[in-house]
């Protein structure tokens, strides 16, 4: 009887050991994954700021060495001289500001309509506003070209700016699923207080939904500033390239100057990153409700 | 809120998207559909040509080819950019330290503009002095050409495309945090396996983030185009093998102004893009779980 109890006893710490056991090298195989993965996330970040860093003949030999053996900073210069870089980065930055001038606006405006009030048909415009999410864009781009070609604004910035003005269905969806979620006393309470539907989306509404306000104004900055094939379009002097057109100019067909290419590349991305980590909360679970949307 | 004058307000908050959807999506779409049957250079007038536009994308060789080498891009690089991507994901949740140092690292790479990272892996795959080939030659593996090589192209595109699976990663993470810890205290009880509570919770669970990656993944897929033109230099790239569907509708519309047959393009684009959309809806839609709410 004893021994039994003892068998049964003594399987069950080894079972209980063994359990331990797994859940340890689990534990590590988890860890061991991760830091190789992020090794090789990471590794042609690092490839791109040491070929920046790098002379040309370096970057040019064969095997290559990770480590730039000269520091050389020279490269960030080049880019200047090479081609009109401050003009690109002045150019991208006023595109980018207006265009998330108008995404927030309009998308705010829109999605609060589409979030609180009540009309015949409205499902009708929701249903939609989300088909236009599923058109690929080459089905207007070419009469929308044409458009702005007979107005005489190919060359010119409006057209890359302008559609922004008149709402985003992707930042639409987004911002109508936050407004969903504010409960209605408030505006309840405050129209019983003889506030006018304006009055309460900009005094009530606007200021609870600041941080849908901050993601979609971050998600839609780097739709503006990474955009290639709107400037690619719609610009033909180099005086108005925005940053993605102007550093292809150092990729020559025949000739490619690496090093400043990677320098200005980097320089592209820098301000990525840094509204990356300012807005990191804001960027993760915006990303997170768009795609829990399947719903 | 609810007074009678409810339906003005509604339709004045959405009129910017209402005029919008008119002048930048109806109009054109109708257009679009109109020029896609005429023979129309961007200038002048648009000569009627009947189905003629639809009939040669049929006999162009250019045109398959690049419907192909799109199919081929998109039936290898979304599977395994969800796998990709949920795999990290799976291995944030798994309550491990450092959690958002990790998630910070897989996720930029998505972020970087298209332009930089396409430079960035042009230079990563030279040929003579990439790193790429460097290392394979490290563990004495065959080099290859890379971007200039028709076989090995599209593999690398797809590798690029992979650096960017953190975008879909915090998606499924969100995803996988909704997972009631009790269903797999349950499992546990049953006597489960980690791998069999993978395949019995975790990926039914998440089913329905899966297939949302799932569709977005499929039309941008199909939409490629900064990548492809980046490496192919505008053109189609050795023998035309990174030659993608957008890239060559591109080409017609704003190199040779054949925009009637563009819009040919376009829709044929748009017709394939929504019957591969139904299909999924119908095949896969079904198995998909939805919280009730």
């Amino acid at each position: 009887m004893e021994s039994t109890v003892n068998h049964v006893k003594s399987e069950h710490v080894a079972k209980l050991h063994s359990k331990k056991h797994t859940a340890r090298v689990t534990k590590i195989v988890t860890y061991a994954l991760l830091v190789l993965l992020s090794v090789v996330f990471l590794f042609p970040f690092i490839w791109m700021v040491f070929a920046a860093l790098k002379p040309e003949n370096e970057i040019m030999a064969f095997p290559p060495s990770v480590f730039p053996k000269v520091w050389d900073f020279k490269n960030f210069g080049e880019v200047f001289k090479l081609i009109e870089f401050a003009t690109f980065y002045k150019n991208t930055v006023f595109v980018t500001v207006l265009g998330v001038i108008g995404t927030v606006c309009s998308s705010t405006l829109v999605a609060y309509g589409f979030a609180r009030l009540e009309a015949k048909g409205k499902n009708v415009w929701f249903v939609l506003l989300l088909a236009t999410m599923m058109l690929p864009t080459q089905v207007t781009m070419i009469p929308v070209y044409l458009i702005y070609s007979n107005l005489n604004l190919v060359n010119t910035f409006v057209p890359l700016v302008l559609g922004s003005y008149f709402g985003n269905a992707y930042y639409i969806f987004l911002m109508r699923q936050f407004f969903l979620t504010i409960p209605r006393e408030l505006e309840e309470s405050a129209y019983l207080d003889g506030a006018g539907v304006f009055g309460i989306f900009w005094h009530i509404m606007v200021p609870l939904s600041r941080p849908s306000i901050i993601t979609v104004t971050l998600l839609s900055f780097m739709g503006f500033w990474n955009d290639f094939m709107t400037p690619l379009i719609y610009l033909n002097d180099t005086s108005k390239y925005t940053l993605a057109l102007g550093i292809m100019q150092l990729k020559g067909s025949l000739n490619v100057t690496w090093g400043p290419l990677m320098a200005a590349s980097l320089m592209v991305i820098v301000p990525v990153i840094i509204v990356f980590f300012i807005g990191q909360k804001y960027f993760i679970e915006g990303i997170a409700t768009t795609g829990s949307t399947g719903k | 809120m609810r007074g009678k004058n409810s339906a003005k307000y509604f339709y004045l908050f959405i009129s910017p998207w209402l005029i919008g959807f008119f002048i930048f999506t109806v109009g054109p779409m109708l257009y679009s559909l109109y020029m896609s049957f005429t023979n129309y250079n961007g200038i002048g007038t648009a000569t009627f040509v009947g189905l003629d536009n639809y009939k040669a994308l049929m006999h162009d060789p250019l045109f398959w080819k690049a419907l192909w080498n799109t199919l081929i891009y998109t039936v290898f690089g979304v599977p395994l950019g969800l796998i990709v991507g949920y795999l990290l994901a799976y291995l944030l949740n798994a309550k491990v330290h450092f959690m958002k140092l990790f998630r910070t690292i897989f996720y930029i790479p998505s972020l970087v503009p298209a332009v930089a990272s396409s430079l960035l892996w042009v230079l990563i795959f030279q040929p003579d002095f990439g790193i790429a080939n460097s290392i394979l030659e490290f563990f004495h593996l065959p080099t290859s050409t890379w971007l200039l090589s028709e076989t090995m192209v599209k593999p690398a595109l797809i590798i690029m495309s992979l650096w960017g699976a953190g975008g879909g990663m915090i998606i499924y993470l969100a995803g996988l945090q909704q997972v009631p810890e009790a269903l797999y205290e349950a499992a546990e009880l049953d006597g489960a396996s980690k791998l069999r509570q993978f395949f019995t919770v975790t990926i039914p669970m998440t089913s329905n983030v899966i297939f949302f990656n799932l569709i977005m993944g499929l039309i941008g897929s199909f939409q490629i185009f900064t990548t492809a033109y980046i490496v192919g230099n505008g053109q189609g790239g050795p023998n035309n093998s990174a030659l993608f569907y957008v890239v060559y509708l591109y080409q017609n519309a704003f190199s040779f102004f054949k925009m009637g047959y563009a819009s040919a393009l376009a829709w044929v684009l748009f017709v394939i893009i929504l019957i591969v959309t139904l299909i999924q809806f119908k095949v896969v839609g079904k198995h998909v779980y939805y919280e009730v709410d």
